[in-house]
């Protein structure tokens, strides 16, 4: 990695040979000049920074759902009830949270795909399957705002719901709210994405409007990688809301 | 990944050196307005950044005195309610914390030594980073329109505890308190994005031969702090979202069952303490997100006027990601009074006494450091020393306070005032003090006002002590925090009334002299003595610049190559008494090198 003489080269092997000396060369490794990480582009370095920091957001946000259900006086609502659809005169529990979920995953199996023939310079496929990736993410957010429409039309609202603590309705609307934000601004930077994508912009070197810098493949793995996480989160909330 | 283009070195690629760490044409800005406002040098955002950050803290400075007038002489000033006193407290507070402390250190220092430290062209994302700029000017914007909007800012005191914060009665729960929220919630998104740049910059930016292990404390400080402030900073996020709710929407996250002037409030089965919690994991890092780049910038103040190797480099690198790692799990210290489990109470109160073992330690360091130095006494030398004094006090107070049985007593009175002034309040604005006095140089090209400097430092920092050490006795009798006015009482002595309006006095002639400095800023942009490239003979890279103040995109063709650590001061058998961080040879890595082991 280094460009000096040989000679000034910055010298850590010598004295690590003794016991322990795998951990030392990792840290000596991970210390030495330039990158932290090497090989990791710029781009990919920051959006996993942001994940840690967004990761913290919502772990802030899930425990404070879960403090403020234990704390709260009233019981809560049946979650199996309130979460269940009526289809042709039965109640089937959970089942439209069970297909947004699978539509979400199988958004994320879409995403891999799309970041694979980004890598292979395939940009009809890879734009094609980002595509396809951003149409799952709005089928998520149609179902979800069928979903608050419905428990909406129930009588649940944030201050209040028929059934029991009213810390139900503020805690859905706020989380899955904040959730369907984040997979909202996924769909929107996918479709930007994927018009650059099938463009060419990234062959061209064509420059972004705003920042003037040249665009290139590997932005697609980043944009994956904020997708996956926004799938990821998605499951820990199925798992406290909806089986809780 | 071979068609890198975004601006990244390009490994293994002949000839790619010339383009390292971006391609330069990006760094010539194509008019006045991408030059000067809607610049995306980290250089430019960074004195945007300071501006905005002092412009705010003289309206904090203000409130101060105000305050400080009411308590010497109550009834003074006739429009000076209670109601405006908790306004007064709630704006001063956040305003210094968030928007002068935090963003001064982290967007103004940050921004501006990071990429010229590490030898790194500009931050890796300069588009985000000037958003990062404008996104604070409208936080900043929209916490002083609280003063206009209908009923005033929020008065719920500055870490605007529920369910006062929200209830009727509460000064500025009209407007006040979402203005705030508001605010904070978009500082922190401003932050954000500037903070992923200082971030990544410092772990995927530097320059050839910029290890981890030479970067100077400065950049430690810094990257500890940013990384914490990522971290931290989500929690005060969450909580503001929910109290907005609780505000707006009547949802009842923090707020219980209540009872208002004999009505019962539209909340139920909430929790307050909840609410405690969140702010503090964000506001007890937060200390440390200031207090840590200050040790930083202490660190190369002390090591470069001082003519000496900072001590045990190693050590206080360790201490400073230690210090970083422990704050996070002693928040609830901050609410010994809320009412807790005594076993969390022990928890908390061991731990926050183990942060003292990696402090103390940082202090030792910079005394021998000092110890048989060549102490050239210049300004910012001066404040760093202040700070050192200053720092030493605010700690020890801090054990007070860190214990259970003692904090109980003392934690609603003015103790409490003195303890986070001097060390967070005092402490970190002299150690700005001091690094603004040391690299204005490198900023404008001249050196500031050496003799107004001096008076500046000595009127600032005896005053400090004159405003803040007879509060803490005040605190031992008893004087209650937050009063707007004590009245007539049987426990207090009359002696609190003349300390009282002894402190007022030199909290005013403190505040005064700030003005001093301003215009010794402005004064020496034109008139101040030409500094050259390196005045204070330091080793660091950002005085090895080709041009002084330093060009868009720092330097020429080629990025400077790093062969030593930062401390190279007073080696013996060299030409100089420094070897700046760029001249080859001699590297204390090399085996054999005279500089023995122990010292890197």
């Amino acid at each position: 990695m280094t460009d000096h003489p040989a000679h000034l080269a910055p010298v850590t092997a010598p004295r690590d040979r003794a016991a322990g000396a795998g951990w030392r060369r990792f840290l000596a490794d991970w210390a030495s000049d330039r990158n932290a990480f090497k090989g990791v582009s710029w781009g990919k370095a920051m959006m996993w920074v942001f994940l840690l920091s967004d990761t913290f957001i919502f772990g802030c946000f899930l425990v404070a759902y879960m403090t403020v259900r234990m704390s709260t006086t009233v019981p809560w609502p049946n979650t199996s009830e309130a979460f269940a659809l009526s289809i042709g005169g039965t109640e089937v529990p959970l089942i439209l949270i069970a297909i947004m979920t699978f539509v979400l995953i199988s958004s994320s199996g879409t995403m891999a795909l799309a970041v694979h023939y980004g890598y292979l310079r395939d940009r009809r496929k890879a734009g094609t399957l980002m595509l396809v990736t951003a149409l799952f993410g709005a089928c998520f957010v149609g179902m979800q705002a069928f979903e608050w429409t419905k428990l909406i039309r129930e009588g649940v609202r944030p201050w209040g719901n028929p059934w029991g603590a009213p810390q139900f309705g503020s805690t859905f609307f706020m989380i899955t709210g904040f959730h369907g934000t984040h997979v909202t601004i996924g769909v929107i930077f996918l479709i930007i994405l994927a018009r650059k994508v099938l463009r060419g912009d990234f062959d061209s070197g064509r420059r972004g409007f705003f920042t003037s810098r040249k665009g290139r493949y590997e932005t697609i793995e980043i944009m994956g990688l904020y997708w996956h996480f926004v799938d990821l989160v998605w499951v820990f909330i199925f798992a406290f809301f909806y089986l809780w | 990944m071979v068609d890198v283009t975004h601006g990244e070195p390009v490994p293994g690629v002949p000839g790619s050196a010339a383009h390292e760490g971006g391609e330069l044409d990006l760094y010539h800005p194509k008019s006045w307005v991408t030059k000067y406002v809607f610049s995306q040098d980290a250089k430019v955002i960074a004195i945007q950044y300071g501006l905005t950050a002092m412009a705010i803290g003289l309206v904090a400075l203000v409130l101060s005195w105000l305050m400080r007038l009411q308590l010497a002489f109550p009834g003074l000033l006739p429009f000076l309610d209670a109601d405006h006193y908790y306004q007064f407290i709630t704006m001063h507070g956040m305003i210094m914390v968030v928007y002068l402390l935090t963003a001064l250190f982290l967007g103004g220092f940050g921004n501006y030594l990071i990429p010229l430290m590490l030898g790194a062209r500009d931050m890796m994302f300069p588009y985000l980073n000037m958003l990062s700029y404008w996104v604070y000017l409208v936080a900043v914007l929209l916490l002083v329109s609280g003063f206009f909007v209908p009923g005033g800012p929020t008065g719920a005191g500055w870490t605007l505890y529920p369910p006062q914060a929200i209830l009727a009665n509460t000064p500025g729960q009209q407007w006040g308190i979402i203005v705030m929220l508001v605010s904070l919630m978009l500082f922190i998104i401003g932050f954000t994005m500037g903070g992923l740049n200082y971030v990544v910059t410092v772990l995927q930016g530097r320059t050839r031969g910029m290890t981890l292990m030479r970067m100077p404390l400065t950049i430690w400080g810094i990257f500890t702090a940013t990384v914490m402030a990522l971290l931290a900073f989500p929690a005060l996020f969450v909580g503001s979202v929910m109290m907005l709710f609780d505000r707006g929407l009547g949802t009842s996250f923090f707020m219980p069952a209540i009872v208002v002037t004999g009505e019962q409030a539209p909340y139920a089965g909430g929790s307050p303490i909840l609410f405690q919690h969140l702010f503090w994991f964000f506001g007890h890092p937060e200390v440390y997100i200031v207090a840590l780049p200050a040790f930083g910038i202490v660190s190369d103040l002390i090591s470069t006027h001082a003519r000496k190797n900072i001590f045990g480099y190693r050590m206080m690198v360790w201490a400073i990601v230690i210090i970083g790692a422990l704050s996070f799990v002693v928040w609830a210290h901050h609410m010994y009074v809320s009412g807790m489990n005594p076993g969390f109470g022990f928890f908390f109160a061991t731990t926050t006494l183990i942060i003292a073992v990696p402090t103390a330690l940082k202090v030792y360091n910079w005394v021998l450091t000092l110890w048989r130095g060549d102490i050239h006494f210049t300004v910012p030398m001066l404040f760093a020393l202040g700070f050192i004094v200053t720092f030493i006090n605010g700690g020890l107070t801090g054990l007070f306070l860190g214990n259970v049985v003692v904090d109980v007593p003392l934690s609603d009175t003015m103790f409490v005032v003195a303890h986070f002034h001097m060390v967070m309040g005092v402490a970190p604005i002299l150690v700005i003090f001091g690094g603004l006095y040391h690299w204005y140089p490198k900023i404008t090209g001249r050196m500031l006002n050496p003799t107004l400097g001096k008076i500046h430092f000595w009127i600032t920092f005896l005053g400090a002590y004159a405003i803040f050490f007879p509060m803490h006795y005040l605190g031992l009798l008893g004087v209650p925090r937050r009063y707007y006015e004590m009245g007539e009482t049987a426990f207090v002595p009359h002696s609190v009334v003349t300390l009282n309006i002894f402190m007022t006095v030199a909290a005013l002639v403190v505040g005064a002299t700030q003005m001093l400095f301003l215009f010794n800023l402005a004064w020496s942009l034109r008139h101040g003595r030409a500094a050259g490239g390196n005045p204070w003979r330091a080793t660091t890279l950002e005085w090895q610049t080709p041009e002084t103040p330093p060009a868009h995109g720092n330097w020429g063709a080629e990025l400077p190559v790093v062969y030593r650590w930062a401390y190279d001061y007073s080696v013996p058998g060299a030409a100089e008494d420094f070897v700046p961080q760029n001249v080859p040879g001699r590297d204390p890595d090399m085996p054999g090198h005279p500089v023995a082991e122990g010292a890197r």
